[in-house]
């Protein structure tokens, strides 16, 4: 620590900090307009300049280290002359537009120039003026406002590392630019509108708020972004009933006032004139839909289900709810089945993709939940990011892996078979065969163990079955290893040397591990990858699965599976059962229910014949789509709860009208465990209603009472049933939220699982043998198909989709092809092709990239014109039945046309 | 940083592995850019975008970032320059001397504005603060020669006559 003096006042500071730094603490408000505390601090608009005792000129505040006894004077004279001065000339080369400016009332230049008096400048604009660049949907950018602070340059370097924007040119025609003068899009931009966020004055502009309205005229709800699993924090601005625009709290986790293009620029979904507006109501699925009253639809839903469960039993009943549903509604849809319907029969869409995380990880540790925080990623030493490209599907937690990089100097070890973007920030890129992750991982393992990398103390005092393990992973040489995945047994040996070198190795890992036939048995894997280095319990280590929707980790938390409660309480535990039954007042079922696939197959052999899904797709998102299909035609009775009209809903008898999360209190739990506070910005559109009052409605209807005032209400009832949860109420989630468990309402939480022993007691270490996929390519289907996901779009793109400026970025589906097989198939970028597999077929256009690897083409499941899941199946997961959608085989072949 | 395809390049006639050879000389070295542009400006006479793209990627430096120091330098240039480079000479003896007149006259006689290039590819035209040979005032310095005491009659035989020499060694 160094003490120095500013305005007379002592005040300490670390010696690596600066002398804004210390004034700040100080409470002493010092003028910037390039500082961002995000930021490498340059020093440019010299708005932060102060008077330093010895100094021969004034110096700039920003950047400029404290040192012991330094004397500063922030706001003397000879300052304040130097500021205005500084003011006039910024202010002569920019436009005197205040009147229609969309910045005015959070112009910082304009709040200087008042604070500071400045009317006019007595200096002329040299500067040709240019013409906007309105050439994106996205981004408005208008360089005659720019006051060359340079803070979008940095923030795209630094934060968001795609290093769009620089400097060009010198002196009086510098300006700031793409490569090139490029048009944004062509630019390699992501639209993340990181630079607009920093931009002080109205240079860059989020096109879609323009002209609508100003800062004043705005009311900014906290909420919590709807699309991945690492749970946003956002900011919405919102006038008369509408949303402007969205931008994020610098101080709020997980994301820190950082967001990608679909929590910046994905909102407008909710306007769509697609909105459901009222139910929809037919006896039976080859007759067109007619409106009905609520009161009709209710009591029909009600008098159906009621029949079904009378004539066929409760397990005749099915209910599927949402990832993307709030916490609240998951708890009463599982409710709902289970005292009102009396059957466990009951799933969420997890199940098609974590769903082999809450497997593996409660039978390795004991609770199926992320390890750690996200904020961990920036401090860990070694990360392995496996089978999760993060860049697009979770693009801010990949900020965090990018800033442990560069910034931080950690290595990088990534699994993958596809050339991701993070390949390029890692040490070693294990490119291994599509569905080969154990034979990998048990390669890893082997090496550990072999050359006695291990944490002895830590397997010997946290864990079991050790010598099983070891027994398992023995015949995993690297050279065998090499053989079942392709990947090189050097890199093998080296990424375990790396990350058994590290006490700050922490595992990432998405759907590339969970959705194989081995998923389970991936992340059971990992699991004893973290355990036998002692990688995990601590900071900056760990497993953590990076959710896919943005509340899986919710859905699975809030007992809509079909073999717990909330928190996991198993149904068959006798006490757990005992406990619900006389809370919910009824004799709940003890048997296990059905998992989602099983209620097809259920279906299909006419034992299952009502179902009830909420906020799902799996007409289009299930794999094998058309046997799923086959299976929804043939029930007696589909309710869907929707925004859209989606696959689904158009194979239901009933289709209710939903509110989306714009217009909902409620919780949604992030990736890491955050619970968090949704706020309703806006009405709900006349004609629709909340998920849970449709719940609450039905129920009644059928005679159970459930009647809650709020969400909030739900949420006490989940508390007081939940240990884990005891803590949680919506007072207390206001701000930050909280992560559970969350033991009582002192509990602050707790970002770290397992410090001291795990949920389970020991660790388990599981022995597993390498499982190849259900179907390889063979001589008819060549090629290996992976399916992911998309920067611009999400899951079945009906929010996505309908945002009129993502859609303008990304309209159509493409399918990766490496060269090599493309060119044995005289396949160019663009030509349409047809890729079919032994379900289906589809034709779409191509993209040549070694993106893919030799031998492997990809996919996304975004477009309703390309449905990649006609093709998908057959293999799942051996324990969770997730299905394989990460590998099947398919041919490509030239289209004709 | 870019997705990666495996379009065509986007210069033709660029030959990239001349790029790749003078890249192979600065593998993991620290303020390349600069020697880098250099060099490949030597060998192109221009900084081609397919090279610059190059550049980035393998000095893992942003094209944008490359670009910016290509526009601050005068001496980088991004479009593709003549086989000869005029400079006129605007400095003050010349000034006094008629410099404008010769420029102007440059100009009309080539069909080109000041700092641009024929559409023969033979010639480009740019101003120049001061040659330091005030005493041949007014002078034009075309490639690395000197042409002194100007009138505006005589300078279009001075590029006939270069013209019809036929170097075509590129410029700096």
């Amino acid at each position: 620590m160094v003490s120095l003096f500013i305005n007379g006042k002592k005040v300490e500071a670390e010696p690596s900090q600066t002398i804004l730094q210390a004034a700040q603490k100080l409470g002493i408000h010092i003028p910037t307009l390039c500082h961002d505390p995000r930021l490498t601090p340059t020093g440019a608009c010299r708005m932060c300049v102060v008077e330093a005792e010895g100094a021969r000129t004034l110096v700039a505040s920003c950047a400029t280290p404290v040192s012991e006894g330094m004397k500063i004077t922030t706001h003397s004279e000879l300052v304040m002359r130097s500021r205005r001065l500084n003011l006039e000339l910024i202010w002569s080369d920019h436009p005197n537009d205040c009147l229609t400016c969309d910045k005015t009332g959070e112009c910082q230049l304009q709040r200087l120039m008042y604070e500071y008096d400045v009317k006019t400048s007595r200096f002329t604009d040299c500067n040709p003026s240019s013409r906007p660049d309105d050439s994106n949907p996205a981004i408005y950018r208008d360089m005659n406002k720019c006051i060359l602070c340079g803070k979008c340059v940095r923030i795209c370097d630094e934060v968001q590392n795609q290093h769009i924007w620089a400097f060009s040119n010198r002196g009086m025609q510098t300006s700031i630019a793409t490569a090139f003068e490029k048009p944004l899009r062509e630019s390699g931009c992501v639209f993340c509108g990181h630079c607009v966020s920093v931009c002080p004055v109205g240079a860059l502009m989020d096109k879609p708020a323009m002209k609508k309205g100003r800062p004043w005229e705005t009311r900014k709800v906290r909420t919590v972004c709807c699309y991945c699993g690492v749970g946003c924090s956002l900011v919405l601005h919102v006038k008369q009933g509408d949303i402007l625009k969205v931008t994020a709290d610098t101080h709020s986790p997980p994301n820190y006032g950082s967001l990608c293009v679909k929590g910046r620029y994905g909102f407008e979904f909710y306007r769509s004139p697609d909105r459901l507006k009222s139910p929809l109501i037919r006896d039976h699925i080859d007759q067109p839909f007619r409106e009905a009253s609520w009161e009709e639809a209710i009591k029909l839903v009600a008098q159906k289900l009621m029949e079904i469960k009378q004539k066929y039993g409760p397990d005749a009943f099915g209910c599927l709810s949402s990832s993307r549903g709030t916490n609240e509604e998951n708890y009463l849809a599982q409710k709902f089945t289970r005292a009102v319907m009396g059957t466990n029969n009951m799933d969420n869409c997890a199940r098609v993709c974590h769903a082999p995380s809450v497997t593996g990880l409660r039978a390795a540790l004991g609770s199926g939940a992320a390890t750690n925080s996200l904020a961990d990623i920036e401090g860990a030493e070694v990360l392995i990011v496996s089978g999760s490209n993060t860049t697009e599907a979770h693009p801010v937690a990949a900020l965090k892996i990018k800033k442990a990089v560069r910034h931080n100097g950690a290595k990088l070890i990534v699994i993958d078979p596809r050339e991701i973007e993070l390949v390029q920030y890692a040490t070693v890129w294990l490119r291994l065969k599509p569905g080969t992750n154990v034979a990998l991982i048990n390669g890893l393992l082997h090496v550990i163990l072999k050359e006695g990398l291990e944490d002895k103390e830590f397997i010997r005092q946290r864990t079991e079955n050790i010598d099983m393990l070891r027994q398992v992973v023995s015949p995993y040489t690297p050279e065998k290893v090499e053989e079942i995945t392709g990947v090189p047994g050097e890199d093998i040996i080296k990424a375990a040397r790396i990350y058994a070198g590290t006490g700050k190795g922490m595992i990432v890992y998405g759907l590339g591990m969970t959705e194989h036939k081995a998923g389970s048995h991936g992340v059971m894997s990992l699991a004893n990858l973290a355990m036998i280095t002692g990688n995990i319990g601590r900071p900056n280590t760990g497993i953590n699965p990076l959710r896919g929707q943005n509340n899986v980790q919710g859905s699975c938390d809030m007992g809509a599976l079909p073999d717990v409660y909330t928190c996991y309480q198993k149904v068959d535990d006798p006490a757990a059962n005992k406990k619900f039954s006389e809370a919910w007042n009824c004799q709940l079922p003890t048997k296990p229910g059905l998992k989602e696939p099983q209620m097809y197959k259920a279906t299909l052999e006419g034992k299952l014949k009502a179902m009830y899904i909420i906020g799902y797709d799996p007409a289009a998102t299930q794999a094998n789509i058309h046997h799923v299909k086959s299976a929804m035609k043939k029930l007696d009775f589909l309710v869907v709860q929707e925004i859209f009209m989606t696959e689904t809903a158009r194979l239901a008898h009933v289709v209710l009208p939903a509110g989306c999360f714009f217009e909902k209190d409620g919780t949604f739990t992030n990736a890491e465990r955050r619970v968090r506070l949704l706020n309703q910005a806006i009405q709900l559109p006349k004609g629709t209603k909340h998920d849970w009052e449709i719940m609450c409605l039905i129920a009644n209807a059928m005679g159970y009472p459930m009647h809650y005032n709020h969400p909030k209400e739900i949420m006490e009832e989940v508390a007081s049933l939940t240990p884990e949860f005891a803590g949680i109420s919506f007072k207390r989630l206001e701000g930050d939220g909280l992560v559970w468990p969350v033991w009582d309402t002192n509990h602050p939480g707790t970002p770290i699982l397992h410090k001291d022993t795990f949920t389970r007691g020991k660790g388990k270490l599981n022995d597993l043998l390498y499982t190849p996929s259900e179907e390889l390519p063979d001589s008819s289907y060549p090629l290996y198909l992976t399916t992911g996901r998309r920067l611009y779009h999400y899951n079945n793109g009906s929010m996505s989709l309908r945002n009129p400026e993502i859609h303008s970025i990304s309209s159509e589906e493409f399918v990766e092809i490496h060269p090599d097989d493309a060119g044995a198939l005289d396949i160019k970028t663009d030509d349409r092709v047809r890729v079919t597999s032994r379900r289906g077929s589809l034709e779409v256009k191509a993209l040549v990239t070694t993106r893919s690897r030799p031998g492997s083409v990809f996919l996304s499941f975004h477009f309703p014109e390309t449905p990649t899941n006609v093709l998908t199946g057959p293999g799942e997961d051996m324990l969770a039945l997730t299905p394989e959608y990460k590998v099947c085989a398919v041919k490509v072949e030239l289209c004709a046309c | 940083m870019a997705t990666k395809t495996c379009e065509q390049p986007k210069d033709k006639g660029i030959d990239l592995s001349k790029v790749e050879k003078i890249l192979s000389d600065y593998k993991n070295a620290r303020g390349a850019v600069i020697p880098v542009l250099q060099k490949v400006q030597g060998e192109f006479g221009y900084l081609p975008e397919s090279a610059i793209d190059l550049i980035s990627e393998r000095l893992n430096v942003s094209s944008s970032e490359i670009v910016g120091v290509s526009t601050f330098y005068a001496q980088f240039h991004l479009i593709p320059r003549g086989q000869h480079i005029i400079k006129v000479c605007c400095g003050t003896a010349c000034h006094v001397k008629g410099a404008t007149k010769i420029a102007e006259k440059l100009s009309e006689t080539l069909e080109v504005s000041m700092g641009m290039t024929t559409k023969d590819n033979v010639f480009t035209l740019e101003e120049v603060a001061c040659l330091g040979a005030c005493s041949l005032a007014p002078v034009m310095m075309v490639d690395e020669d000197i042409h002194g005491k100007l009138a505006s009659d005589t300078v279009g035989a001075v590029l006939q006559k270069i013209k019809e020499s036929g170097t075509t060694q590129p410029s700096e």
